[in-house]
């Protein structure tokens, strides 16, 4: 005869089995298509790489991962600073970090502007923000080259208007690539800040007026506090892809001005040195990994408490 | 009723809703709320008094007419200009602070220094009774002590007129008892005028020194609870606040603040007027139900009739006559002493009352 006791232990074992089985599918799936491949990244990145592409199977170096920052001179085999790497690592945080901002600036009233109206009016704003989604990247940006390009709208109405006497060359720029990556990136900013907006209870705003808080009180004190969860959100969601960003800074950054991902895709391509593609790639990880730890931190000191 | 502190002249505010049609919620209300008074806006909701509520407090400003401030204009001046703080239905609470934080946030605000904002942070805490949660979250509290921490707030800034929107709403039953004394009390200590905002007529009552009754936009009666409760000027008033019988019948004359009228029922009684009423043909006479009494039928009566339901209410019984001219009569005798009750259902009955617990309506 069992104890009471032990019917009970075996009844929590039997149900943890069961949720491992039922879990089972998904966490297969998981391990195949997400781990799986990173694995592979991580095997590639340390192997010799082959003469037309791919690696050498199973012949290993350090060389994919030396190259990441350093390169060896093709006459003397003295080792240098990578500087190009170097400056297209620069260029990408720098790209992103102000891409973020511009999201936040651009995105914060937007996301203020639909959380205001209307029950009804707000899905319509909310429809409208995403609107850009549904079409391919490649044709916003695109669409973007129409604009800032020297012929395009913003050059033309600014020559017209005598603004400017010739077109400003903003195309194949590192600030074409910001316009480009803001415009691409806007929605995934207004949309957590809408969801926080959406929670606050606006009666918390009539108090601090009521309070004696002027405007600029009221949102530096409380609109901005209560958001904060909605700007950390944002911004997570408008860093990373900014980083990894390929198909942007390739059409309006032209050749010169690239940034990591379309570093990444050379070498697997043109370069054909992928242990070097991999070695970047797996870098770009940790540089995202490490800029999340920073915000989680963050986030969990402050906690919502403000002085 | 010393010197104004508020006064509102004529306010008119229609709120616009989506093109076609347009809501009157205050029309042309005109009324002086004096410096140090508790005064109550009561109402059915929908009557407008959280509008007005919300125009003295500048969350939204009137279509037409003034709102002074110690005899100045204050109608367009945003909230943050106007030294009068509100103390929220829901207590609106700033979440993402401590008890202590907002208490100081409106000092803080002002740009007062910062030990002068702790000192007062800390008075008000004594005020209220709430020393030792100075440094919880507002999530932490409960609904009583958030209560108390919206008002400790409110009144942190020492405003000239504070406002309470329905801030006993939300507490369960023994609770608001504490709280209406509470409130009272913070009143009389700090000397500032409460304009507080109710449906509850019993929360006017207790607490309020003067009633403004308001239906539909318009304030039917001011006056202290005994002037509204006993001498209600109108059917509205004289039926949102406690229980009323309502008796038809015909102005027979009328002489220095009484008038004989001819009722529906039957007899003829007097009844008192309203200050300068000159009525005339039908109207409506009020009467209490403490205010009469049930007697053996006889000629001494008022009204006759058959006493037709009896329910004890513990500290009193209502008697529930049918009159013999037509009509229901309601009598609330207080249980003074314990005993078998004099009447029986079905018995013939009169009722008494005098001409001072008969009053005629302005309607």
């Amino acid at each position: 005869m069992a104890t009471p006791r032990e019917i009970a232990v075996a009844a929590e074992r039997r149900d943890i089995r069961n949720r491992w089985l039922l879990t089972s599918p998904a966490l297969v799936i998981i391990a195949l298509a997400a781990i799986g491949p990173l694995f592979v990244m991580l095997l590639y990145s340390f192997m010799l790489k082959g003469d037309y592409g791919d690696v050498k199977p199973w012949q290993f170096s350090g060389d994919g991962w030396f190259g990441v920052f350093l390169q060896r001179d093709i006459f003397d085999d003295t080792l240098t600073v990578a500087d190009a790497h170097i400056t297209i690592f620069w260029r990408s945080v720098k790209l992103s970090l102000m891409t973020t901002l511009a999201t936040l600036f651009l995105g914060f009233p937007t996301a203020y502007f639909i959380a205001t109206r209307p029950a009804k009016q707000r899905d319509i704003w909310l429809f409208l923000v995403t609107i850009p989604f549904w079409t391919n990247i490649l044709i916003r940006t695109f669409a973007m080259q129409e604009v800032i390009r020297n012929e395009g709208i913003v050059n033309s109405v600014m020559v017209w208007l005598g603004l400017i006497s010739a077109p400003i060359q903003i195309m194949y720029t590192d600030l074409a690539i910001l316009f480009g990556m803001a415009y691409v990136y806007l929605p995934l900013m207004v949309l957590p800040l809408y969801a926080s907006m959406e929670k606050i209870d606006f009666r918390l705003v009539e108090a601090g007026y009521d309070l004696y808080a002027t405007r600029l009180q009221v949102l530096r004190r409380i609109i901005i506090p209560l958001v904060k969860p909605g700007i950390i959100a944002g911004s997570i969601l408008v860093f990373i892809p900014s980083l990894g960003a390929y198909v942007t800074p390739r059409v309006l950054g032209g050749g010169k001005n690239m940034m990591l991902g379309n570093l990444i895709e050379l070498q697997f391509g043109q370069g054909r040195n992928w242990p070097l593609g991999a070695a970047l790639s797996i870098t770009l990880m940790i540089i995202v990994t490490l800029a999340l730890l920073i915000y989680v931190r963050n986030a969990s000191k402050s906690g919502g408490g403000h002085g | 009723m010393g010197k104004a502190a508020i006064e509102a002249v004529g306010v008119t505010k229609i709120f616009q809703s989506s093109g076609q049609d347009s809501l009157k919620a205050l029309d042309n209300v005109s009324v002086t709320i004096g410096e140090n008074e508790f005064f109550t806006l009561l109402g059915p909701s929908g009557c407008g008094k959280t509008t007005l509520l919300r125009l003295i407090a500048g969350f939204d400003f009137p279509t037409d007419g003034q709102i002074l401030l110690h005899g100045q204009d204050i109608a367009t001046l945003p909230p943050f200009q106007r030294p009068v703080n509100t103390v929220f239905q829901n207590y609106a609470l700033f979440p993402h602070m401590t008890v202590g934080q907002n208490i100081g946030f409106g000092l803080e605000m002002q740009g007062k220094p910062k030990a002068q904002v702790e000192a007062r942070v800390a008075e008000m805490l004594r005020l209220v009774q709430m020393e030792e949660l100075k440094n919880r979250r507002t999530s932490q509290i409960s609904g009583g002590q958030q209560q108390r921490v919206a008002l400790a707030r409110a009144l942190a800034p020492e405003p000239k007129v504070l406002l309470l929107d329905e801030p006993l709403s939300a507490l369960d039953y023994k609770l608001r008892k504490e709280m209406q004394i509470e409130l009272k009390r913070l009143q009389n200590e700090t000397g500032i005028t409460f304009i507080f905002v109710t449906h509850d007529q019993e929360e006017a009552l207790t607490m309020s020194d003067r009633i403004a009754v308001m239906s539909m936009g318009r304030i039917l009666q001011v006056g202290s609870p005994r002037d509204i409760y006993d001498r209600p000027a109108v059917r509205f008033v004289a039926n949102f606040i406690g229980e009323t019988n309502f008796l038809e019948g015909k102005v027979v004359s009328t002489a220095k603040g009484q008038a004989k009228i001819a009722l529906a029922a039957g007899p003829t009684i007097a009844a008192a007027l309203g200050e300068g009423a000159k009525p005339s043909g039908m109207v409506t006479v009020v009467v209490r139900p403490e205010h009469a009494s049930v007697i053996a039928a006889s000629g001494k009566a008022t009204l006759s009739g058959k006493l037709e339901n009896i329910v004890y209410f513990g500290t009193d019984t209502h008697y529930h006559v049918k009159l013999n001219g037509g009509g229901e009569f309601t009598v609330r005798h207080q249980n003074i002493h314990a005993g078998a009750l004099a009447f029986e259902k079905g018995d013939k009955v009169g009722v008494l009352f005098g001409a001072d617990a008969a009053r005629v309506l302005r309607d």
